[in-house]
C-alpha cells in the first residue's frame, strides 16, 4: 500500500488545479503538512478482497469483478483504490486502507483506540463473533476514529469498517463516534463520517439501540456551534446507522451503487410483497428522491472533500469599508 | 371483532377453563336451585392465586404476547382517560397526514401538553386504515411539527409508544424513512420543552426510538422494547423463527431489564391480568405516573433539564477501555 503516491498514481493531482478557478494546487496543500508526527500507521490488511470469494481466482493474483466479471490483476485494483477500472465498480474497503488513501500522508492521530465492545447482555455468540472479526480485520472495533487533514484542512474523521461484524454499531462504535464529535465540538473541528453498516449491533440488544440516540445528540453539538458535518454513505449503509448520524450530514455524500437503506429488501417484500425495482436502495435511487447531496467516485472523494472543506473553514471577518 | 374478543393467551387457558368451569356451576346451582356457594368460593380462591401465579411470574416472550394483545388499550383511548380537551392536529405539511400516528393539544390536569403516539387499529378495517399502527416517514415528519410546535410555545411533549416498528415498505424507504427517524431522533435529543416518554405496548426498534428520547422514559409492566423483534432476532441467531421465545430471553427487553440497564425510569403497574382487562385503572395508573414526572420538569430550569437529558442517553453504553 505504501508505495503508491495516490496524489500522483491515483488521483493525478500534482498538476490540476481546482476547478473553481482558485489559483490553488493540491500538491502544495499536501506538501505543507509533512511535518504532521503519524502516531498509528500501519499496513492495511487486505481482507475485504476475500470477500467475494466465490469469483476469486485461487492464487489471488487475479479478482473478478462483481459488476462486470472482468478479471482485474490484484495490484491494479489496490493501485486503483478498489474501484474497478473497467466499470468503476466500487468494491468494499477496509478502514484503515480508506484512511490511509484519504488523508494527507502522516497526518492521521487515531483516538480512542481504546475503546472496545464487551458483552454486557451476555448475548449468544457474541464474544465468538468479536473475536473472528477482530482477527479477519485486524481492528479492535468498527470504526476507526481520529484526527487528520485532507487537503491541509484538518478534520475529525470516524471511518467505519464492514468486515467487523458487518459494521453493526454497539456501545463502542457509538461511544467512539460520540467522543468524535465532542472532541470536534471541544475543538472547532469539522467532522466527517464514512459509514459501512448492517445497522444496529443485535448482540447489544437495546443498548445498541440507545446508540442512535447517543450518536445523534451529540451531532447536535456540533450544530450548536456551526460545525460542518459530512456524512459519507457507502456499501452498505442500513438499519439504525442510516436512521441515525449517517443521515444527519449537513452534506450527505454516496460513493457509487452504495446499498443505503432503513429496511432491508427482504423484509419488505415480506411485509408488502411489493417488487422493488432496479436499483432499488442505491446511491442513485437516492439521489433521484432527494435523500442525499452528491454521489462521488471513490477517486474524486478526496478532491472533492478538500473542496467542501474549505468552503466552510473558519476565517476572520472582512469588514467592508 | 368477534376473533379479537375471543383471543386468549396460550398461558391463560387453565385460567380461562377454571373460570368457565365456575360460571357453569354457578348456573347449574342457579337453575337446580342447590347452594354451592361455599364450593364456588373456594374455586374463586383457586382462580384467584392462578392468576397471580400466572401474572406475576410472565416470561419475556408472555409479555411479548401481552404487549401485541390485539384488546390492549390503544392511544386513542388513553386519550379519553388520561387527558381532556383533546383536539388532534393532522398532517407533516409535505405529503400527507399519517394515520399510524396520532398527535395534538390536550391538557393533563390543567396543564396544556403536546400529546404524540403511534396509533394501531381496533379491528381489521381501522388496522388497514392506520397501517397496523406503522408510520410512514410523514408520520415521523408529523411528529417533529408537532414537537417543534410545543417547543415554541412552551409544552411539555408526552409521546406514547406502540409500535411493531418503523413501517418497512418501497413507498418508505423513496421518502426517506430512515432520514425521519434520525431527524426526530436528533429534533427529540435537542428539543427545548419536558418531554416524556411512555412505551405502553411495543417498543419496536427505530420506529420507537423516533419518538422515545426523553426526560423520563416510562414503560408499562408487560410492555416491551428491543432493537429487533424476538421473531427477527431468532432467525439470524438460530435460522429459526419459531425459537422467538429463547430470543425473547437473551434480548433482555422487559421493563424490569430496561430499568436495570437504565433505559427505563419508572415501570408503570399494570392491572392483574394484564392492561387489556381494565383499561380505566390502566389509565389512571399511567395519569398519576406522569403528573408525578412532569411537575418537577416544568419547574426546573430548562437548561438543567436538557444537559441531563444530554447525560442521560450519553452514558447508556456498556464497553471496555483499557
Amino acid at each position: 500500500m505504501k508505495e503508491i503516491n495516490y496524489d500522483k498514481d491515483v488521483f493525478g493531482l500534482s498538476d490540476q488545479q481546482d476547478e473553481g478557478g482558485d489559483k490553488w494546487v493540491f500538491k502544495d496543500l499536501f506538501r505543507s503538512k509533512q511535518k504532521y508526527v503519524t502516531i498509528r500507521q500501519r499496513e492495511v490488511p487486505d481482507s475485504s478482497l476475500h470477500e467475494p470469494s466465490k469469483k476469486e481466482v485461487p492464487d489471488g493474483l487475479w479478482v473478478k469483478c462483481d459488476q462486470c466479471n472482468q478479471m482485474i490483476y490484484h495490484k491494479d485494483l489496490v493501485k486503483n483504490i478498489k474501484v474497478c477500472p473497467k466499470c468503476q465498480f466500487h468494491f468494499r474497503i477496509g478502514a484503515w486502507e480508506r484512511i490511509n488513501y484519504l488523508v494527507d500522508p502522516g497526518s492521521f492521530q487515531e483516538l480512542f483506540a481504546t475503546v472496545t465492545s464487551d458483552d454486557p447482555l451476555k448475548f449468544p455468540a457474541y464474544q465468538e463473533k468479536l473475536a473472528k472479526s477482530k482477527k479477519a480485520t485486524e481492528l479492535e472495533e468498527g470504526v476507526v476514529t481520529g484526527v487528520g487533514n485532507i487537503g491541509g484542512v484538518s478534520l475529525a474523521l470516524g471511518v467505519m469498517d464492514f468486515g467487523f461484524i458487518g459494521g453493526s454499531m454497539g456501545s463502542a462504535i457509538g461511544e467512539k463516534l460520540v467522543r468524535l464529535f465532542e472532541y470536534a465540538a471541544e475543538h472547532g473541528l469539522s467532522v466527517v463520517t464514512f459509514s459501512a453498516s448492517g445497522g444496529a449491533r443485535m448482540y447489544e440488544g437495546i443498548l445498541s439501540l440507545m446508540q442512535m440516540a447517543t450518536t445523534c445528540q451529540a451531532l447536535n453539538r456540533l450544530a450548536e456551534q456551526a460545525l460542518l458535518y459530512i456524512s459519507v454513505l457507502t456499501d452498505p449503509t442500513t438499519g439504525g446507522v442510516f436512521a441515525s448520524f449517517a443521515s444527519q450530514g449537513d452534506i450527505v455524500v454516496a460513493e457509487p451503487g452504495a446499498l443505503i437503506g432503513f429496511a432491508g429488501a427482504r423484509v419488505i417484500k415480506q411485509t408488502t410483497r411489493q417488487t422493488l425495482p432496479a436499483g432499488f436502495q442505491k446511491s442513485e435511487f437516492l439521489l433521484e428522491h432527494g435523500m442525499i447531496d452528491l454521489i462521488i467516485n471513490r477517486k474524486e472523494l478526496r478532491n472533492t472533500l478538500a473542496r467542501l472543506l474549505r468552503y466552510h473553514q473558519r476565517r476572520k471577518r472582512v469588514i467592508n469599508q | 371483532m368477534s376473533n379479537v374478543s375471543n383471543y386468549n393467551l396460550d398461558f391463560e387457558k387453565p385460567l380461562k377453563e377454571l373460570e368457565k368451569r365456575i360460571e357453569e356451576i354457578r348456573l347449574f346451582a342457579e337453575e337446580k336451585q342447590i347452594d354451592m356457594s361455599e364450593e364456588i368460593r373456594r374455586m374463586e380462591e383457586k382462580a384467584r392465586s392462578l392468576k397471580l401465579e400466572i401474572f406475576k411470574n410472565l416470561t419475556p416472550w408472555q409479555k411479548v404476547q401481552i404487549a401485541r394483545h390485539p384488546k390492549r388499550p390503544t392511544f386513542l383511548e388513553y386519550i379519553e382517560l388520561i387527558f381532556h380537551g383533546f383536539i388532534e392536529l393532522h398532517g407533516d405539511r409535505l405529503y400527507r397526514d399519517d394515520p399510524a400516528l396520532v398527535g395534538g393539544l390536550a391538557y393533563l390536569e390543567d396543564i396544556p401538553v403536546t400529546i404524540i403516539g403511534q396509533q394501531k387499529g381496533r379491528d381489521t378495517k381501522e388496522n388497514i386504515f392506520r397501517n397496523f399502527g406503522m408510520p410512514h416517514p410523514e408520520g415521523y415528519r408529523k411528529a417533529i411539527r408537532l414537537m417543534k410546535q410545543a417547543e415554541k410555545f412552551g409544552r411539555p411533549v408526552i409521546t406514547f409508544v406502540d409500535v411493531a416498528g418503523a413501517f418497512p415498505g418501497k413507498e418508505a424507504e423513496e421518502r426517506g424513512q430512515g432520514e425521519a427517524v434520525a431527524k426526530a431522533i436528533m429534533e427529540m435529543a435537542g428539543l427545548k420543552t419536558p418531554i416524556i416518554v411512555v412505551i405502553t405496548g411495543e417498543g419496536g426498534s427505530g420506529g420507537a426510538l423516533a419518538v422515545g428520547v426523553g426526560d423520563r422514559v416510562l414503560m408499562l409492566e408487560n410492555a416491551y422494547y428491543s432493537v429487533i423483534t424476538p421473531e427477527g432476532c431468532a432467525s439470524i441467531l438460530w435460522k429459526d423463527a419459531s425459537k422467538a421465545e429463547q430470543a425473547a430471553e437473551v434480548l433482555r427487553l422487559t421493563a424490569e431489564d430496561l430499568v436495570e440497564l437504565q433505559v427505563v425510569d419508572e415501570i408503570i403497574p399494570e392491572p392483574l391480568g394484564g392492561a387489556h382487562t381494565a383499561y380505566e385503572e390502566m389509565a389512571a395508573n399511567i395519569k398519576g405516573s406522569l403528573l408525578k414526572n412532569l411537575y418537577p420538569l416544568i419547574n426546573d430550569d430548562l437548561n438543567t433539564v436538557l444537559s441531563m437529558r444530554y447525560q442521560k442517553f450519553r452514558q447508556l453504553g456498556r464497553y471496555l477501555e483499557e
